[in-house]
């Protein structure tokens, strides 16, 4: 039995492409939504999953370093590098800044490097190779390899170009060595400076050291004679590698002894990320993925809806020729099936060149995909009902009208 | 011969409420197989409501419907339409009626494969029907690329295309010139001789009245005289 459906599309070959091409549109967003979910967990556990990190030190109380700020003292490191099981304990420095750079506003995520970061993926360039004022670049910076970029006080360039680091914020991130990128987060100007020491040395004048009067001891303690005070060096979080031997939770449940920090596995500070940040965006997204799809739902009936209304003489000729329910479903099904499959399959294909330009990262995966897929076949067969019942309800003898 | 159809007291009344119009008074007929009968009548006097309720489209109030050996209609009770449809019944309208998006080749085709003939056979067959209706050249153009006679053609080779008992036409050749309608005409006649089926032509084209063996004229649901 010859294809009816593949021969009124032929016939028809402008419309069913302009059909086409306007639901792999809407398919492109869905699929781009889906992506973006994607890439929002990737780029929150990111650097999560390369840190090799088996535990994160935090601010006591916190849940840092990504879903809120934590801050510890510099030398930290030191003490949680002498309990039993830890084999090493590095600062972690990561903070965000903006910038206006050549015109253009420019929003990093600057990350303290414990080493040269030959480990992270450097597409052009090199690894940090200077103890200072190097920095590698993610490629979305847009910052071309010799770029020099004043952070602080000082003047970084940029050596190396890494692919797809993004911070949980979606920022680029850049990395330097773990003293510039502390540099860069205390940076103080020299006016504060100078405050902070006429500050302490009038303190200093007012105070009558060896005095036991009550007049004094009241002044040192009033919130209003508090000496300002510049902070100390302080660092987002200290990631800790258990020694081999050594079981994790153990490890673990010591650091969590020490008063003034938490300590969190690295599923945990996954998971926090997850629950938090990523949970409420992927709600969202899920939102406008549900809006899109109904939406192409409706586009879809109603435009295989206005297909059968226009075919319903011939569809009547059909029944009068004595052709079978099925042959008249079947042409009305499968044209609903092939907008549908050649618009994910477009989607797909313009898709990867599209995708690059979204601001965020575009994730897809191969499930999604698949769950995509039978998603548009479920809403090409639910957009023929409309169409294949008013051909059912089509009778033969509308051929005379 | 033996009798392609035969209808018996057929009565057909459209209307709502007191508002009632008699479009078929108890019609009777029997159209014999090879014979090509006209249909004639004022518009409005039922000559298409006949035709629809022979070929099955609408069904009477009462009567019976023979078409062949078998009863199809008969107060009520009916027979698997689409099916007794197909094999047996062919139409031919004022307008063609082609499916637009299938050559005239496919559009015969169609109508013997819709009734289970295979792909080859059908093809096959339907070439050497649109070449006895003189369009061997013609096979793979569009409808919208014929002309009005040669769409008809195609709609009469398709008509015939199951070998039908029956042949109805419901003013094949209202839009169509004299001399294409003549031909026309006469292909309907030809096809009911060759073909061996009763074909029943409603029509208000006077010129050709020469081609048919009988012709019945209708005037208020009623066959008043036959000719």
């Amino acid at each position: 039995m010859m294809n009816l459906a593949l021969r009124d599309i032929r016939y028809n070959l402008g419309r069913f492409c302009l059909t086409t091409a306007g639901i792999s549109l809407l398919l492109i967003v869905v699929m781009g939504m889906g992506g973006i979910y994607r890439g929002l967990i990737q780029e929150a556990t990111l650097i999560i999953d390369r840190s090799g990190a088996d535990i994160w030190v935090v601010q006591r109380d916190t849940k840092g370093p990504f879903a809120e700020v934590s801050k510890i003292p510099r030398n930290m490191e030191y003490r949680i590098a002498a309990v039993t099981g830890v084999r090493s304990a590095e600062p972690f420095i990561s903070h965000a800044v903006q910038r206006d750079h050549r015109g253009r506003v420019l929003r990093l995520t600057i990350q303290g490097l414990p080493d040269s970061g030959a480990w992270l993926p450097v597409i052009r360039g090199r690894a940090l190779q200077a103890g200072h004022y190097e920095m590698l670049a993610d490629k979305s910076a847009k910052l071309p390899l010799g770029t020099r970029l004043k952070l602080g006080k000082d003047t970084y360039r940029v050596v190396g170009i890494t692919d797809r680091m993004n911070s949980p914020s979606g920022d680029s991130m850049v990395f330097v060595s773990l003293n510039d990128a502390l540099a860069i987060q205390n940076d103080t100007p020299p006016e504060a400076l100078r405050g902070e020491r006429n500050a302490r040395l009038r303190r200093f004048d007012r105070m009558a050291y060896g005095s036991t009067s009550v007049d004094h001891r009241e002044t040192l303690v009033s919130e209003s004679e508090r000496p300002a005070a510049l902070p100390g060096q302080q660092i987002s979080a200290v990631l800790v590698k258990v020694r081999p031997g050594f079981d994790p939770a153990e490890v673990l449940r010591k650091l969590r002894t020490l008063p003034d920090i938490s300590a969190y596995t690295s599923d945990d500070e996954r998971q926090i990320m997850l629950s938090g940040f990523v949970a409420r965006s992927r709600r969202q997204l899920l939102l406008f993925r549900t809006i899109l799809i109904t939406v192409s739902t409706v586009v879809m009936t109603l435009i295989i809806y206005t297909l059968t209304l226009d075919k319903l003489h011939d569809i009547a000729m059909l029944k009068l020729i004595g052709a079978r329910n099925r042959v008249i479903v079947g042409m009305i099904l499968q044209q609903a099936l092939l907008i549908g499959v050649l618009a994910f399959g477009i989607a797909r294909f313009f898709g990867q060149w599209v995708y690059p330009y979204f601001p965020r990262r575009v994730v897809l995966v191969p499930f999604d995909l698949l769950l995509l897929f039978g998603i548009v076949i479920g809403i090409s067969v639910l957009a023929s009902v409309a169409g294949v019942m008013k051909a059912m309800r089509t009778d033969a003898g509308e051929v005379l009208s | 011969m033996t009798p392609a159809i035969i209808a018996e007291n057929l009565c057909k009344t459209y209307g709502r409420g007191n508002i009632s119009v008699k479009a078929l008074d108890r019609v009777s007929l029997t159209l014999n197989t090879g014979e090509t009968a006209a249909l004639l009548g004022p518009s409005g006097a039922g000559k298409s409501t006949l035709l629809t309720m022979l070929g099955l489209i609408r069904q009477p109030d009462s009567g019976k419907i023979v078409i062949g050996n078998e009863t199809v209609f008969d107060d009520g009770s009916r027979t698997d339409i689409r099916t007794f449809r197909r094999k047996n019944i062919g139409f031919v309208f004022q307008k063609a009626n082609l499916l637009p998006f299938l050559s005239a080749l496919d559009n015969v085709r169609l109508a013997m494969e819709i009734n289970d003939v295979s792909g080859r056979e059908a093809r096959k067959r339907a070439a050497e029907l649109l070449e006895q209706f003189g369009l061997g050249d013609r096979l793979r153009f569009m409808p919208k690329e014929l002309s009005g006679g040669q769409q008809q053609r195609v709609a009469i080779a398709r008509a015939l295309a199951n070998r039908p008992r029956i042949l109805l036409a419901d003013e094949p050749t209202a839009a169509l010139d004299s001399a294409m309608g003549r031909k026309v005409m006469e292909l309907l006649r030809d096809a009911a001789r060759n073909h061996n089926a009763g074909v029943l032509v409603v029509t208000h084209d006077h010129r050709a009245m020469d081609v048919f063996d009988r012709i019945w004229v209708m005037e208020d649901g009623k066959i008043e005289r036959q000719k």
